[in-house]
């Protein structure tokens, strides 16, 4: 007897944390994108560009030293994302001592009177996965822009993958391309131009671009309202005086016409860089490129250190470019891989039908249950009911998410439920027959059935657990809400439905030889 | 109340019947998935999809007509009750669209066919873009998925039971994945994320029934070792019965109210889950059990049987089951 006081307080302790945890269930159980509508997006970083800069950069100061150690070479060009090739050396040592710095991230191969580089394996691996994270931070820092509650922005299956959930964002195509904009911000001197089309930009080089210079498109200067100017080319530097990493601010703001702008100012560093660029170039043309696209030129008129300002713009672009380039650039462009949308009207009707099919899940069973089982049947109520609760009280406390799915598991965890009720029960009814009492029958019925419960719970679980590595969350919530449930379902239908037994046998004062089941 | 009383059927008797019949519905499916390929959601073969709301009743016809000249194969589909005045568009996915912007083309293309039909204001409730990659990505993982849940169960079995039962169990639970893809492609459903999820569920709840059975045997096949395999095994079967036709059903008809209330989005899913639980019963009863006879050679007796690898796993078990008692 003292032994069922303390059993059914340890139930009872169970069953109330696990209203505590979930109670209100509005707020305490979180809602999956296709329940509370929202859009779930899959994109692919294209971690190539990073290695391409990478090399650029490399490539860019390895003339540098070259020329400043007075080296001689006829060609130092990009041959791919990750090699170089450097031709016509004459001085072997004189080259190896300015080219010294390029060999710690890449290996050198002797050709005939030159070098090819490759970057190291370890070096491409480690700058993909960084270009990932920096990606995935730059996207955290824009979706907390955009005050979205509750977003999820995580690493996504592949290596180069990232998920993003956006729980109720109405305008998908705004909120989309503000996390792709890779809000590369170019400050850069024009070579030639504006042409009216590409054609006649290329024509100017004889149609071979030197690999120091590159052709962008941008509007045309001087229509007085944004929108009636067309397209023009420019041929621009291709290494930039300033670039979106050396931003400190970006505000919004007006330009002299009383236009929206947006204002940026540089850091120190950049500010000093700037100053002496400005002053050795004044009176020539100078573009600002945003994701390679120019948005302005304007002669440099003198020293220019710390600020500039981006015009010809509209208000809504002026919001958006403030929200990118404060969140930083994107070390390399991505483009989507998957969009799930789900309005916010679609969410609650499949609430409003999955709770109507639980419930009548549940009512079947119910029924079923006590017109089979009679009394005994209100045993199997209760523990199935039980463990709805544990369920919901553990899916709060762990936090995990409600999915549609979900909620079909939700309903095959009753299921569950009763499949272990009924080889309880139908066990006890066979031991009955053999006329030992009540109690030797419960006692019996409960033993012989402990371990055919694990192992078709074993056996289940194996199965729920692969699912969780299918990354959509809809999914992942129903391999969590039926491996939760298969847990809790071990507990009541063999813990606390045991002791609904006992209670009921140990009311009677002589040992029972009969049961109503 | 007892719905069976004495059960005692000879279900073995019956084994080549149930043999042959799941033979020919498997082969049945496998020769349209053969001839006609598996019809996969976008899920697996990427695509767009998306559910229009519409403002005034528009039929199917109406829909089909505006987006014909779009690329590609198009289904229109009612989605739901008709009141609710909403038709799914799936479209293929686009050949060689890979950059950029591509993913939202057949969506933007569906939306302007729509407003150039002049339809009655018609508004996006939901729309879903897979690409190829992912697509491959995902159907790559399901079959991963459901090959290491059949090792894995296989492997669980082989430990606690003797190794003819374990085949005879994966052999019933195969049959279940089999007849349900059959019938996946009799009823016209596409393989999707959440039918696949419904396909893993029937994996684990097929084994639990094969388990309650085979668990019996073994506790039969202690107390009369000098029976024959074969009517311990039926006699085990009829035990427990009632129990296997009490659970199927209660089973059933809660997945039956997710089918009938749970609405559009579950439906695939449901589908797959009541037929797997037939099948699953089915097999249970049928297929299992009759396998694990005829690989332990047929009437062979109880006692030859057990003694070479059984008597092992018994022995672990009645210590167990003493702690646990």
């Amino acid at each position: 007897m003292k032994d069922i006081r303390w059993r059914l307080i340890l139930i009872a302790a169970v069953i109330g944390l696990s209203i505590w945890s979930f109670y209100p269930p509005q707020t305490k159980i979180k809602l999956g994108l296709d329940l509370k509508g929202g859009v779930h997006l899959v994109l692919r970083v294209h971690t190539d560009d990073a290695l391409r800069v990478e090399t650029e950069t490399t490539v860019e100061r390895l003339r540098d030293s070259m020329q400043r150690a007075g080296v001689q070479f006829t060609k130092a060009d990009v041959v791919s994302a990750t090699e170089f090739r450097v031709e016509g050396i004459q001085d072997d040592s004189g080259f190896r001592t300015a080219a010294a710095d390029a060999d710690t991230n890449y290996d050198r191969a002797s050709e005939t009177s030159g070098y090819s580089y490759r970057m190291k394996p370890n070096i491409v691996n480690q700058l993909r996965d960084q270009t990932v994270t920096q990606a995935l931070e730059t996207i955290e820092r824009r979706v907390n822009e955009l005050g979205v509650a509750e977003p999820i922005v995580a690493r996504y299956s592949g290596a180069d993958q990232i998920l993003v959930q956006l729980p109720g964002v109405s305008d998908v195509r705004r909120a989309k391309e503000i996390i792709r904009s890779t809000a590369q911000l170019k400050l850069t001197l024009v070579e030639q131009g504006p042409f009216p089309n590409r054609e006649s930009a290329l024509q100017a080089f004889n149609n071979t671009v030197p690999s120091d210079v590159e052709i962008l498109p941008g509007r045309q200067e001087g229509g007085g309202t944004a929108g009636t100017a067309g397209t023009v080319f420019y041929a621009l530097k291709r290494v930039a005086a300033v670039t979106g990493r050396d931003l400190r601010d970006a505000k919004q703001s007006l330009d002299e016409f009383n236009r929206p702008a947006v204002q940026f100012s540089l850091k120190q560093d950049a500010a000093g860089r700037f100053g002496n660029f400005t002053q050795t170039n004044i009176g020539k043309p100078m573009a600002i490129v945003l994701d390679n696209r120019v948005m302005s030129v304007a002669t440099i008129q003198g020293r220019i250190t710390d600020s500039g300002q981006i015009t010809g713009i509209n208000r809504d672009e002026m919001i958006d470019t403030v929200i990118t380039l404060k969140s930083g650039a994107l070390p390399a462009s991505m483009d989507y891989l998957e969009e799930r949308t789900v309005g916010p009207s679609l969410g609650a009707e499949s609430i409003r039908a999955g709770f109507f099919a639980s419930l009548a899940g549940l009512g079947f069973v119910v029924l079923f249950m006590v017109f089979y089982y009679k009394l005994t049947g209100l045993n199997a109520v209760i523990s199935i009911v039980a463990n709805l609760v544990i369920l919901l009280g553990l899916m709060a406390f762990l936090s995990s998410v409600m999915t549609l799915p979900g909620i079909a598991g939700f309903i095959l965890t009753i299921g569950m439920g009763v499949d272990s009720n009924v080889l309880i029960f139908e066990r006890i009814k066979e031991e009955l027959a053999t006329a030992r009492g009540a109690r030797a029958a419960v006692n019996a019925g409960f033993d012989r059935v402990w371990w055919t419960i694990v192992d078709t719970h074993v056996s289940s679980l194996i199965a729920a657990l692969l699912l969780l590595q299918f990354g959509t969350s809809t999914i992942r919530g129903f391999a969590v809400t039926l491996i939760i449930g298969l847990l809790s379902n071990v507990f009541t239908a063999v813990f606390v439905s045991r002791t609904a037994f006992e209670l009921i046998l140990s009311r009677r004062q002589t040992a029972a030889q009969t049961l109503s089941i | 109340m007892q719905l069976l009383n004495n059960a005692n059927y000879n279900f073995l008797r019956w084994k080549w019947h149930a043999i042959a019949l799941s033979a020919l519905v498997i082969l049945g499916g496998l020769g349209m998935i053969v001839t006609r390929g598996m019809p996969l959601g976008i899920d697996f073969s990427g695509g767009t999809l998306i559910i229009v709301q519409f403002d005034q009743p528009t039929t199917e016809a109406q829909v089909r007509n505006a987006v014909a000249p779009l690329p590609g194969e198009e289904v229109v589909q009612q989605y739901g009750d008709a009141s609710e005045r909403r038709l799914l568009i799936r479209l293929p996915q686009v050949e060689g669209a890979v950059e950029g912007n591509s993913l939202e083309q057949g969506s933007a293309a569906v939306e302007q066919a729509l407003m150039k039909a002049g339809l009655s204001n018609p508004t996006i409730v939901n729309r879903e873009l897979v690409s190829a990659v992912i697509g491959a990505d995902l159907q790559r993982r399901g079959i991963y998925a459901t090959i290491a849940s059949l090792l894995a169960i296989t492997v669980y079995i082989g430990i606690r039971f003797r190794f003819s039962f374990a085949v005879g169990a994966i052999a019933a639970t195969l049959h279940d994945v089999f007849v349900t893809l059959a019938f996946l492609v009799f009823f016209g459903y596409d393989l999707s994320l959440n039918v696949v999820a419904a396909i893993l569920t029937i994996t684990g709840y097929s084994v639990n029934d094969t388990i309650v059975i085979f668990d019996r045997v073994r506790e039969n096949l202690r107390s009369r070792r000098r029976e024959p395999l074969d009517k311990i095994v039926n006699e085990s079967v009829n035990q427990t019965l009632s129990r296997t036709i009490i659970t199927a059903g209660t089973t059933f008809l809660s997945v039956l109210s997710i089918f009938l209330f749970g609405g559009e989005a579950l439906r695939g899913f449901a589908f797959t889950m009541l037929v797997g639980i037939v099948s699953g019963t089915y097999s249970t009863i049928f297929i299992a059990s009759a396998i694990a006879i005829i690989l332990s050679g047929g009437k062979a007796r109880a006692a030859s049987a057990t003694s070479s690898s059984g008597d092992v796993v018994q022995g672990g078990k009645k210590q167990k089951r003493a702690k646990a008692s």
